[in-house]
C-alpha cells in the first residue's frame, strides 16, 4: 500500500513540475518570438505573406459557410422565440448582437484553432522531426524568426478579419431566413439592429477579443510544434493537444474578456 | 520582387475582411450615427428620477430620433440626476420645451420624449431644460393606487 501512495505521489508530483517547466518554456518562447519580431518583418517579410495566404485565406471557405449556418440557425431560433413575445423584429438585433459580440469572435477562433492551428503544429513537429531546424541553427539561420515568427504574425493578422468576415456572412444568414424566407419586415430588421448595435461596444470590442484570440491560438500551436518529440507518435499527439488547449484558452479567454468589456450594461 | 498569384488571394482575403468590418460598423452598427458628432448642440436637464435611462438612449420628438442621451450624472448638491443630451443641429425647439421620460411599449427601453413649447426663443448649446417629468416608477405607481383605494374606503 504504501509503495502504492508513493508511486501515484511521484506521478503527480512530475506532472506538476513538468507543467510547470512547460509554462515557464512556452513563456520565454513567446517572448522570443515578440523580440525576433523585428528580424522577421525585416528579412523575411515574404514569408509572413506566404503565412496569411495559409492561415487565413485557406480557412475563408470553412468561415464563411460555418458563418452563414450560424447565421440562419439564429435567426430561425431567434424567431421561434421572439414571436411569442410579439417582439419578432427584434431578430435582427439578436442574431447581429450575438454575432458581433461572442459567437463572431470565438467560433471563427475555435475553427481557426482546427483548421490552420493543426497544421501549423503538424509543420514544425515534422520539421523539427526532420531535424530541418537544426539544420537551419547549423547555417546560422534563426528558425525562430525564419520560421516561427513568420507564422505567428500571419495567424494574428488574419484572425480579426475572418472573425469580420464570419460576423457579417451571419448577419447576411440572418437577414435571409428571417427576411426573405420567414418574411420579419426588412425595415425593422435593419432599424432595430442599428438601433442597439454600438461600434464602440460591440463591434471594436469584438475585434479585440479576435485579436486576443488569433495571439492566443497562434502561440499555442506554433509551441506545440515546437515542443512535440520528434516521433511520428509526439507529432500527432501535439497536434490534439492544440487543437484541445486552444479550444480552452479560447473559451477561457472570452469569459475573461467580456467580464471586462460589457460590465454593467 | 514580382507579382505572384498569391498576392492576388491574400489581397482578395484583405479586402474582404476590411469590407466586412465596414459592413458592420456601418449597416449592421451606429457608426454612421457615432462619427458625425459635430452636427449636434447639447442639452442639459435635471430630472428627479430617470429610471432605467441609459447612455445612448434616444430622444425623441413625436416619436421621431431627434438626438441621444450622452451623459448622466448625479447632482450631489441638489439631489438630482443630470441628463446631458446631444440633439441634431437641424432640429431647434424653444426654450419652454419640455422633456419626460417615457418607455418605448410596455416592456421597452425607456427614451427622453420631447415635447416643443411655444416660445420664440431657441435652446443653444448648453443650455438647461426647466421643465421635466420624471420616469414613471411602477412600485410608486402601484402604492398610490392601493393608498387612494384605502382612503375612498375610510370616505365610505
Amino acid at each position: 500500500m504504501p509503495e502504492h501512495f508513493a508511486r501515484g505521489l511521484r506521478i503527480v508530483g512530475h506532472r506538476v513540475s513538468n507543467g510547470i517547466w512547460r509554462l515557464g518554456f512556452a513563456t520565454r518562447f513567446f517572448v522570443t518570438i515578440l523580440a525576433r519580431s523585428a528580424l522577421s518583418f525585416r528579412r523575411f517579410r515574404g514569408l509572413t505573406f506566404r503565412e496569411i495566404y495559409f492561415a487565413g485565406v485557406l480557412s475563408l471557405i470553412i468561415i464563411i459557410v460555418s458563418g452563414l449556418f450560424v447565421g440562419m440557425v439564429l435567426g430561425l431560433q431567434g424567431y421561434e422565440t421572439l414571436q411569442k413575445f410579439g417582439s419578432s423584429e427584434a431578430v435582427g438585433t439578436l442574431v447581429a448582437l450575438s454575432l458581433t459580440r461572442e459567437l463572431g469572435p470565438v467560433v471563427s477562433a475555435l475553427l481557426f484553432a482546427s483548421r490552420a492551428g493543426s497544421a501549423m503544429t503538424a509543420e514544425i513537429g515534422l520539421m523539427k522531426a526532420t531535424e530541418q531546424i537544426s539544420a537551419m541553427e547549423m547555417m546560422a539561420v534563426d528558425p525562430i524568426a525564419r520560421v516561427i515568427g513568420p507564422r505567428f504574425w500571419g495567424g494574428v493578422l488574419s484572425m480579426p478579419l475572418l472573425a469580420a468576415m464570419f460576423s457579417a456572412v451571419g448577419v447576411f444568414g440572418g437577414y435571409l431566413i428571417a427576411v426573405v424566407v420567414i418574411g420579419v419586415d426588412e425595415g425593422a430588421f435593419w432599424s432595430q439592429m442599428q438601433n442597439s448595435v454600438d461600434f464602440r461596444q460591440d463591434i471594436v470590442n469584438g475585434v479585440i477579443k479576435s485579436v486576443v484570440f488569433g495571439v492566443a491560438v497562434t502561440a499555442i500551436a506554433l509551441f506545440e510544434g515546437y515542443d512535440a518529440p520528434p516521433t511520428a507518435e509526439g507529432v500527432s499527439g501535439a497536434t490534439t493537444r492544440t487543437v484541445v488547449t486552444s479550444s480552452l484558452a479560447i473559451l477561457g479567454l472570452d469569459f475573461v474578456l467580456t467580464a471586462f468589456m460589457f460590465k454593467g450594461i | 520582387m514580382d507579382r505572384t498569384l498569391l498576392d492576388l488571394w491574400v489581397g482578395i482575403f484583405v479586402a474582404a475582411g476590411i469590407a466586412a468590418l465596414f459592413v458592420l460598423a456601418l449597416k449592421v452598427g451606429n457608426a454612421s450615427t457615432t462619427f458625425n458628432t459635430g452636427a449636434t448642440y447639447r442639452v442639459i436637464a435635471e430630472f428627479d428620477n430617470i429610471g432605467g435611462l441609459k447612455v445612448r438612449a434616444p430622444v425623441k420628438s413625436s416619436g421621431v430620433v431627434v438626438g441621444r442621451v450622452d451623459d448622466i450624472q448625479f447632482d450631489g448638491k441638489k439631489f438630482t440626476a443630470r441628463v446631458t443630451m446631444n440633439i441634431d443641429k437641424r432640429y431647434e425647439f424653444p426654450k419652454d420645451t419640455s422633456l419626460s421620460i417615457l418607455t418605448s411599449g410596455l416592456l421597452g427601453e425607456q427614451y427622453v420624449g420631447m415635447e416643443a413649447g411655444g416660445d420664440s426663443d431657441m435652446l443653444k448649446d448648453g443650455d438647461t431644460v426647466k421643465l421635466t417629468q420624471s420616469a414613471v416608477v411602477l412600485e410608486k405607481l402601484i402604492g398610490q393606487f392601493l393608498y387612494n383605494k384605502a382612503a375612498e374606503g375610510v370616505s365610505k
